[in-house]
């Protein structure tokens, strides 16, 4: 055995003539959220969709295929935003180098806490990663020159994207989300190419049996660092897409409470799946949406709801229907 | 820099450390037996503290309030284990976990729609007004009081595990549950009274701060972040580990505070990162389970 079957193996062997249509899982997801603006009842609610979106499926990378239950993916979804805006503001960087930019650092940033807390493993893990992410709140906090301290980061306005010539007015909301799609759309390609690879099948590895995975000869502690990385990293493009989105940064982004948002809206939708984050985060922004309209206290029922889920429904909205038709193993 | 100064400090150091130590010690002991993390605890320190002011102002006195409150938060975190930890356990050790954290977004907002959202004062008791003079300086007696209740308290607790029958029962569940039930012990009920024992102490530590700090109902997030550091720092599921992080981190976060305010809360956060990566198990911790 040379490596434990991929994904794509898996959808050939369990589901014959659906397998192909699995296999276009990138495609079938850009054309769904491509229809999003049309099917929720308000475009600030899609684009929403579109940037939890984007990171909840990069801790879905960590939590549902790693196993690794993280407490502080708001460090990296911050780090992303905060260092776009001051690239931005700051600096005068243009757009599209601030956003690789600002990809790079929040790597760089999930490498340091990654080092740290992957030495850690069970439920030491999650209380580590959810200190670590707090030490970088306070120290958003307290550097207000750089980020502006409590009242976030503002003083940058992306007004029109250009490309290659090409300008959008990005003050337009249809412009600006497919602007922001063609973002999600790369991070989805992107953890599609991962999953796919030997080393999505190591990490998964990982999850089932640790020690196994050790006996085959897999270097577990390094896998672990590079998918804290990887996860860092798409979950920090959903931090830069927040920055371009709303022109301001609030610091309530690096609270440990985003990151428990985060884990809700991946068990709402389902870890495991790759369209489940998607659907996590849209079930988590609609019912905070609806409730909202007539109770100031949304969040209890929000937490009444993710309890239920916990007890009863534990592989969410999208995995648990996958799962019955048996298309689970797939991961659509 | 005055000396004396630096010693009224590490005083404060430790009467803040006084009440990491309490609520950090509700966290550890509910882990080292159930290996459940309670994310919830935070939640519950605040709803602690919240019943002591609350019983504080009914009874007229904050002797009630400081006796009652951590009874009856108990009781309620004996409930919570009842009708909802109790369904996990044999699952994911992750799912505890997520549950409690749940739990906490309800209680948050439960003491928000009862008590407001906004902070509430939390008057020192009558007897603890005021300063003692200690010769080199002024000490506030309310802090002196923290510090010998929660040593009374540690004592009362290390006594009772070490010197008594439901001590040696408590111990050796820990150790292996399942040969506890062999020997006929009802291993639920002590897990129950075990996660009851955890949450009150949460609840007491609550009360305690109440005083220090104000009262609002987004008290508990910093508080669950400090245990967590305390408890991991100290080794998670160790007693005395515990103590000693508590401690220290108290003591390092007032004696920072004095030079540079600004890194006060940064330090205990650092000072967890530099234990991890020398010792990942915790101070006193054993290799194995955690890291």
């Amino acid at each position: 055995m040379t490596h434990p079957s991929s994904g794509e193996a898996l959808a050939k062997s369990s589901s014959g003539g659906i397998g192909w249509l699995l296999e276009q899982r990138v495609l079938l997801s850009i054309a769904v959220l491509a229809l999003l603006p049309w099917l929720l009842p308000s475009q600030a609610l899609a684009v929403n969709v579109l940037i939890y979106g984007v990171v909840v499926m990069g801790y879905n990378l960590l939590f549902g295929y790693t196993g690794l239950l993280s407490f502080g993916q708001a460090a990296f979804f911050g780090a992303g935003a905060y260092f776009t805006g001051i690239a931005i503001g700051r600096f005068g960087v243009p757009w599209f180098a601030a956003v690789p930019i600002a990809v790079l650092l929040s790597t760089c940033l999930a490498a340091a806490i990654g080092l740290v807390s992957t030495r850690t493993r069970g439920i030491y893990f999650s209380m580590v990663t959810l200190a670590l992410a707090q030490l970088v709140y306070y120290v958003a906090l307290q550097a207000a020159s750089f980020t502006g301290g409590e009242n976030g980061l503002r003083g940058f306005t992306v007004d029109r994207i250009s490309l290659f010539g090409l300008q959008v007015n990005f003050l337009d909301p249809v412009n600006k989300y497919y602007v922001l799609m063609a973002f999600a759309a790369l991070a989805m390609w992107f953890q599609s190419r991962i999953l796919n690879s030997p080393f999505g099948a190591v990490i998964e590895a990982i999850r089932e049996n640790e020690q196994r995975a050790r006996a085959c000869g897999y270097d577990v502690e390094r896998s672990k660092l590079i998918v804290f990385m990887l996860s860092g990293a798409i979950s920090s493009l959903g931090g830069c897409m927040l920055a371009l989105h709303l022109s301001i940064v609030p610091l309530d982004i690096l609270h440990y409470q985003t990151s428990g948002m985060i884990v809700m809206m991946v068990l709402l939708g389902g870890a495991r799946s790759f369209f489940g984050p998607f659907v996590g985060a849209a079930s988590f922004l609609i019912l905070e949406d609806v409730i909202s309209l007539w109770t100031p206290h949304w969040q209890i029922f929000v937490g009444a709801i993710f309890v239920l889920f916990v007890l009863f429904l534990p592989k969410g909205i999208w995995g648990t229907p996958l799962d019955m038709l048996g298309i689970g193993k797939a991961r659509p | 820099m005055d000396l004396s100064l630096i010693i009224m400090q590490l005083l404060s150091g430790i009467a803040l450390g006084a009440v990491l130590v309490i609520t950090a010690l509700g966290l550890t002991i509910v882990f080292g037996m159930l290996g459940v993390v309670n994310f919830a605890h935070g939640a519950l320190f605040m709803i602690g503290a919240y019943a002591g002011l609350y019983l504080a102002s009914l009874t007229g006195s904050f002797w009630w309030g400081l006796l009652l409150a951590p009874i009856l938060i108990g009781a309620f975190g004996m409930l919570i284990e009842f009708v909802l930890i109790r369904r996990l356990y044999g699952r994911s050790i992750d799912d505890p976990l997520l549950l409690t954290f749940g739990l906490s977004y309800i209680l948050v907002e439960g003491v928000r729609i009862v008590f407001g959202s906004d902070g509430i004062p939390f008057p020192t008791p009558i007897q603890l007004v005021g300063v003692l003079d200690l010769g080199i300086g002024f000490f506030p007696r309310y802090r002196l009081f923290v510090i010998a209740l929660v040593a009374v308290v540690l004592l009362v607790l290390w006594l009772t595990l070490e010197k008594t029958r439901v001590g040696l029962i408590v111990r050796a569940g820990a150790r292996d549950p399942t040969i506890m039930q062999v020997l006929g012990v009802d291993i639920g009920r002590v897990w129950l009274a075990i996660f009851g024992l955890g949450v009150g102490l949460a609840a007491l530590g609550g009360v305690l701060a109440g005083p220090m700090r104000s009262v609002n109902p987004e008290m508990g997030s910093l508080v669950l972040a400090e245990a967590f550091v305390v408890t991991v720092i100290g080794g998670l599921g160790s007693i005395v580990g515990a103590v000693v992080a508590g401690l220290m981190v108290g003591v390092s976060v007032s004696i920072v505070a004095l030079f540079a305010p600004e890194m006060a809360t940064i330090v205990m956060f650092a000072l967890m990162a530099v234990v991890l990566l020398i010792r990942p198990q915790g101070l006193f911790g054993v290799r194995g389970r955690t890291a």
